[in-house]
């Protein structure tokens, strides 16, 4: 039976879109956060933060996303917790996100002239207020194009939780298509609605940029 | 047994009440290659000593020392009658002292005022208010409190050595390092910094100075320290050490700037 592509069809492609929304939301602040960490302690004087840091990012930029989802949720049953797709979703995307996002906040932070550190230190400010006022303030400048290339990929990205039963955008657009038979319509459909949501973060990001370049005056 | 924190600074407040730095026998090691090699000096409270030397004798790791911007591997170093202890009393030692470095380093996303505030807020726990007016009243005595409220890029760099030098004082530090303060400015703008340095020493501030500025070391400095390879091999009062002095190293070294 062949059915149709009318409204509800695109709606339930709509629907399915918001699931990629809260995806990418868990991916951003779970990265935003877990890179945070994994940039600062990448950056820290001890040698066994550092080392450790190189472990994590080494491993999960090497390994694929996907195999990330199949571990994160078939580990979840093999240590004892009940399966949940969700929590599955979130622990792989945080972590493969905090390792891209460690990765590349390391090398804004590297990228602040050693002086400013020096400086900041000769002051007598201790690690939290020299990195808070002094260095990541200037990271963050040259952080934002990279920082929204990546957000805008993991976006994209978050498709691959269908393989752990998520029906998010590309996922539904494929079962509408199994129906209807009319995928160059629902993928073109699809393609647009991932435009529509990766267009405004970079609008943001170019603002941000703006508005940084302004204060700093540099 | 070790004394604590307290006994030590009340012992050698009573030994030498006046002695703003003492160093005894200090050995600095970068890996194999050893920068300071058994460093003796004791600078009174008040004292300004000018520190020069050929390039790589060591003169900032010995100013860096003071501050704990670097570590050393042997001997003792004392600041105002305490003693450093790696971690423990980093903070300590370095609300007493003040530094200027040679690129200045200033916070480049920060204006004049906020460079100037931004330590006493977060380190001295001083309010807003109280910050600014201390901050206002510094940049009043580098003669430049016009410009406040610009950001470094837009100041000459005199302009920007002078704000190194009241933000650093608005600290209200005991000891002043400066490393090289004019080194990388233009030769019309080095007067300035020198004139703001010399009204800091006419205060009674306690100064140790790398410079190869002789005429700022004559007419300053209490004392000169000529180091090389490591070693401070001659220190004496500025008369003395530019018209009688005692090694081969420094009269060869003085041959050579003069
Ligand atoms: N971080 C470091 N790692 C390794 N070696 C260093 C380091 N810093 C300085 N050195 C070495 O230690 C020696 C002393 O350096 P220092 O910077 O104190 O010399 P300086 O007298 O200040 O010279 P300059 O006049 O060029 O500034 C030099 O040989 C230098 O190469
Ligand atoms: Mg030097």
């Amino acid at each position: 039976m062949i059915r149709q592509f009318g409204w509800n069809e695109f709606e339930l492609l709509v629907f399915a879109a918001r699931w990629t929304i809260v995806l990418a939301i868990i991916a951003f602040v779970g990265g935003g956060i877990g890179g945070l960490i994994v940039a600062l302690l990448r950056t820290a004087d001890s040698r066994v933060a550092r080392t450790a840091m190189i472990v994590f990012i080494r491993v999960f930029q090497g390994t694929p996303l996907l195999m990330q989802l199949f571990l994160a949720y078939f580990g979840m049953a093999i240590f004892g917790f009940s399966v949940n797709p969700l929590i599955a979703a979130m622990i792989a995307l945080t972590a493969h996100a905090s390792a891209y996002l460690g990765e590349i906040w390391r090398g804004c932070i590297q990228a602040v002239p050693h002086g400013q550190t020096e400086a900041a230190k000769a002051l007598g400010l201790h690690y939290f207020a020299r990195m808070r006022h002094v260095v990541l303030p200037q990271a963050a400048r040259i952080a934002v194009p990279p920082t929204v290339g990546f957000l805008v990929q993991l976006l994209k990205e978050t498709s691959l939780t269908s393989i752990i039963g998520f029906v998010e955008l590309t996922r539904q657009g494929q079962i509408i298509t199994s129906v209807t038979f009319r995928p160059f319509l629902v993928f073109g459909l699809v393609a647009a609605i991932y435009f529509a949501m990766c267009w405004p973060l970079t609008l943001v990001a170019r603002w941000m940029e703006r508005g940084m370049a302004r204060a700093t005056n540099r | 047994m070790t004394p604590s924190v307290e006994n030590v600074r009340v012992t050698s407040r009573n030994e030498d009440a006046d002695v703003a730095v003492r160093m005894e026998g200090v050995d600095k090691w970068y890996d194999t290659f050893q920068a300071l090699k058994d460093i003796n000096l004791t600078v009174a409270s008040g004292e300004r000593i000018v520190i020069c030397g050929p390039s790589g004798s060591g003169k900032s790791t010995l100013i860096r020392c003071i501050n704990q911007l670097e570590v050393i591997q042997k001997g003792r170093i004392f600041v105002d009658g305490i003693e450093l202890s790696g971690r423990r009393n980093i903070a300590e030692i370095r609300h007493e002292v003040g530094m200027v470095f040679q690129q200045f380093n200033l916070f480049p996303h920060m204006t004049v005022l906020e460079n100037c505030m931004l330590a006493p807020m977060k380190v001295r726990r001083a309010s807003r208010a109280e910050a600014e007016t201390t901050a206002r009243r510094y940049l009043e005595r580098v003669h430049i409190p016009e410009q406040a409220d610009k950001y470094p890029a837009q100041l000459s760099g005199g302009q920007q050595q002078r704000v190194a030098i009241a933000r650093a004082l608005c600290m209200n530090p005991k000891v002043m390092l400066f490393d090289e303060p004019t080194s990388a400015l233009d030769p019309e703008m080095v007067k300035e910094v020198l004139d703001t340095m010399i009204d800091l020493a006419n205060e009674g501030m306690t100064m140790l100075v790398v410079t190869h500025e002789m005429n700022f070391a004559r007419s300053v400095a209490n004392r000169v320290i000529f180091m090389d390879r490591g070693e401070i091999v001659e220190a004496a009062p500025p008369e003395e050490f530019f018209n009688n002095p005692k090694h081969e190293r420094t009269r060869a070294f003085l041959g050579q700037i003069s």
